[in-house]
């Protein structure tokens, strides 16, 4: 791992879902920085520094008048652009008086931050998230802010599903994950990790949505899109239809959809969702499939919030070198090698003080 | 605010771009932080043998890691341009981080950059940055005599017919309003330079009626309207009279005669050291952008830090009691 912060600045990092960021303040952190949200009146997304430029009291806890911040102590203003247009008890406005805007895009139905070097902040390396469009790939999911562990165990959890079979015994686990062969691959920007279970028992889960008898054969096909996205494509088809040779026609296809963002080096944001191209008008399954994953500490998401977050506190408390791997953990080794080489360049090429700052 | 002067770099070279501007380049020993467009470096200079600091803006981006810096030689000095002349390749100079209250917003759609003078330096930079973004623009550099020019060779070079030269003595002063009239409705005005070109553009952007927000500038608070000359200062409420010299500034004269001020920014900005003005013999001088053009010919107040007197007195009160 590279020295110091254990996450790249200069990347697009999910801070919100679009439907969260409302003509009100919303604060969120990302990447150690504070940063207040807000719906502006042209529909646009303003992201600036949470921090009044006078006296540090966040912005965040002022209000919003039309499209711009009036911090709640002294009454600055600042526009979308973060600079300063109104100073209490003065005809003039300090001309340095500015807090910094963010570069935010809204995209896929979540807003996306830049918390780097704004010149650098290129749309084009925007992470494809297409499956949550809400179009053609279906489902309603949901966030955990401020969960209390690094990212990266985040990425960790879902580039190896054989978790499943442990902590999510009883709905997706099956014990057959631990005997399928899984290939790993990757590129300069993704990790990919292929496993193909073929002629077993469906686990209940997969077996409900089916909903035909007989053995079938399972696919997860889960990819890492450096730093910040994980998309799983995941599905079952009864055995024998030529699901792996490309012909899904016959069974059902989901997708579990991860953007990870770093709140702090040991908190992160989770924005999920799961979505499918089966059945997608059919809202009663839309929402007991969110039900699935988070119901009030019944999901199986739950289950990992549960994991992550003993597993943080438990490395806080073995500072022992992270951790010991095992074979089945290649797709999350690509993906943290990922993470390290945004990093390391970016610590090599570190430009004009936005690095640190 | 000031940056912590908490660094150390050794002078790697100088070289003279006008026979009163010369760009000195410091070799950092604690790391290098590379300058975001429109950065300075706080820097510790000597004056006599007292302690002091001084801004200088970074000059373009610095890629092999050292600093730029450019520094012009004034008459009227208070002893900080000398002291950074008096510099040579291996001298020591303790400074600060890249601090930056001139930041450079890129993703408008028309950009006018306007440099008078030394005003350049700062400018320069963000020049550079529009070019390397794709970003139109176009540059406008004041200068009183061609002599003056500094960087107008590698502007040119880099970019091209965007820099636009105007030298006083040939052409007389720059089309303020003209230029903002080209400018796109959404674009942005950058201004480095003395204060007479700071509240032209000030006035003239009020006129254009565009938000005030989109003209940026920043000011050393080093010129004036007039020049500088020493002047008596009395303050009747401490039974001081104070003489002024020519290279000090009112603020540190205060200070040198044990008049405790309260201070913070030393650029004209933060409005913080402004004393209340009992009497004058003479015209202020007001140098600084944090009292408006009304307040200025009211003549009530004047911020030490920057403003002086044209002329032989000023009387002033002080917040003592």
């Amino acid at each position: 791992m590279a020295s110091g912060q254990p996450f790249p600045l200069n990347a697009w990092y999910p801070a919100a879902w679009s439907h969260e960021v409302q003509p009100a303040l919303l604060p969120r952190t990302l990447c150690g920085r504070d940063i207040v949200l807000y719906r502006r009146p042209n529909g646009g997304v303003a992201a600036l520094e949470d921090a009044c430029w006078h006296r540090l009291l966040p912005l965040s806890m002022g209000r919003l008048a039309g499209d711009e911040v009036v911090c709640g102590y002294h009454g600055l203003v600042f526009n979308a652009s973060g600079r300063c247009t109104h100073m209490p008890a003065q005809s003039t406005i300090n001309p340095a008086a500015c807090v910094r805007a963010y570069p935010a895009v809204e995209r896929h139905r979540l807003v996306w931050v830049w918390p780097g070097d704004p010149a650098l902040a290129d749309e084009s390396a925007m992470p494809d998230f297409h499956w949550n469009d809400g179009t053609e790939w279906r489902g309603e999911g949901g966030a955990f802010t401020s969960l209390k562990c690094d990212w990266r165990l985040v990425v960790d959890n879902l580039m190896d599903l054989t978790h499943e079979t442990y902590v999510h015994s009883g709905s997706i686990g099956h014990d057959a994950i631990l005997d399928a062969p899984f290939e790993v691959t990757h590129t300069d920007r993704t990790a990919t990790m292929t496993r193909w279970m073929i002629d077993i028992d469906a686990p209940p889960f997969w077996g409900r949505l089916l909903g035909k008898p007989g053995r079938v054969d399972r696919w997860q096909i889960v990819t890492f899109q450096a730093p910040a996205v994980v998309v799983g494509d995941v599905g079952v088809a009864p055995t024998g239809t030529g699901a792996r040779a490309g012909d899904r026609s016959q069974g059902v296809n989901g997708a579990f959809l991860a953007a990870i963002a770093p709140e702090t080096e040991t908190s992160c944001h989770y924005f999920w969702n799961f979505v499918r191209t089966f059945r997608v008008d059919d809202d009663q399954l839309t929402d007991s499939l969110r039900r699935g994953h988070v119901d009030e500490g019944r999901g199986v998401y739950d289950q990992d919030h549960v994991v992550l977050e003993a597993q943080q506190r438990a490395i806080a408390r073995n500072p022992r070198t992270p951790f010991y791997n095992l074979n089945i953990d290649a797709g999350a080794l690509w993906a943290r090698r990922l993470i390290d080489r945004l990093v390391a360049r970016e610590q090599a090429t570190r430009a004009p003080g936005q690095a640190a700052e | 605010m000031a940056e912590a002067i908490d660094r150390v770099g050794f002078v790697r070279a100088t070289r003279t771009l006008t026979p009163t501007i010369r760009l000195i380049e410091i070799e950092p020993v604690d790391g290098f932080v590379a300058p975001t467009p429109g950065s300075h470096l706080d820097v510790s200079v000597m004056i006599g043998d007292r302690p002091d600091v001084r801004s200088y803006s970074v000059v373009g981006p610095c890629a092999d890691g050292a600093y730029r810096i450019a520094v012009k030689r004034l008459e009227a000095s208070r002893g900080g341009s000398a002291y950074m002349w008096s510099l040579a390749p291996g001298s020591r100079l303790a400074h600060s981080a890249p601090g930056n209250h001139f930041g450079l917003t890129l993703g408008r759609p028309d950009y006018l950059l306007l440099a008078g003078g030394i005003g350049v330096t700062p400018i320069f930079s963000h020049a550079l940055a529009l070019q390397r973004a794709g970003a139109r623009f176009r540059l406008v550099y004041a200068c009183r005599s061609r002599s003056d020019l500094a960087l107008a060779d590698e502007l040119r070079g880099e970019i091209g017919d965007r820099l636009e030269i105007v030298i006083g003595e040939e052409r007389g002063r720059v089309d303020v309003a003209g230029e903002i009239a080209r400018l796109d409705a959404d674009g942005e005005v950058y201004v480095c330079g003395p204060i007479g070109m700071l509240e032209t553009a000030r006035r003239a952007w009020a006129e254009s009626g565009r938000p005030p927000d989109r003209l940026r500038f920043e000011t050393f608070g080093a010129s004036g309207r007039w020049p500088a000359v020493p002047f008596a200062l009395k303050i009747p409420r401490l039974g001081k009279e104070i003489h002024v010299p020519a290279t000090q500034s009112l603020l540190d004269a205060l200070e040198a005669a044990g008049v405790e001020m309260i201070a913070d920014c030393r650029r004209g900005e933060c409005g913080l050291c402004a004393l209340p003005i009992l009497g004058l013999n003479g015209v202020v001088d007001h140098r600084d952008v944090f009292f408006s053009d009304a307040e200025k010919a009211a003549n009530a107040k004047l911020c030490t830090c920057v403003s002086r007197v044209y002329g032989s007195e000023i009387t002033l009160d002080t917040p003592d009691r």
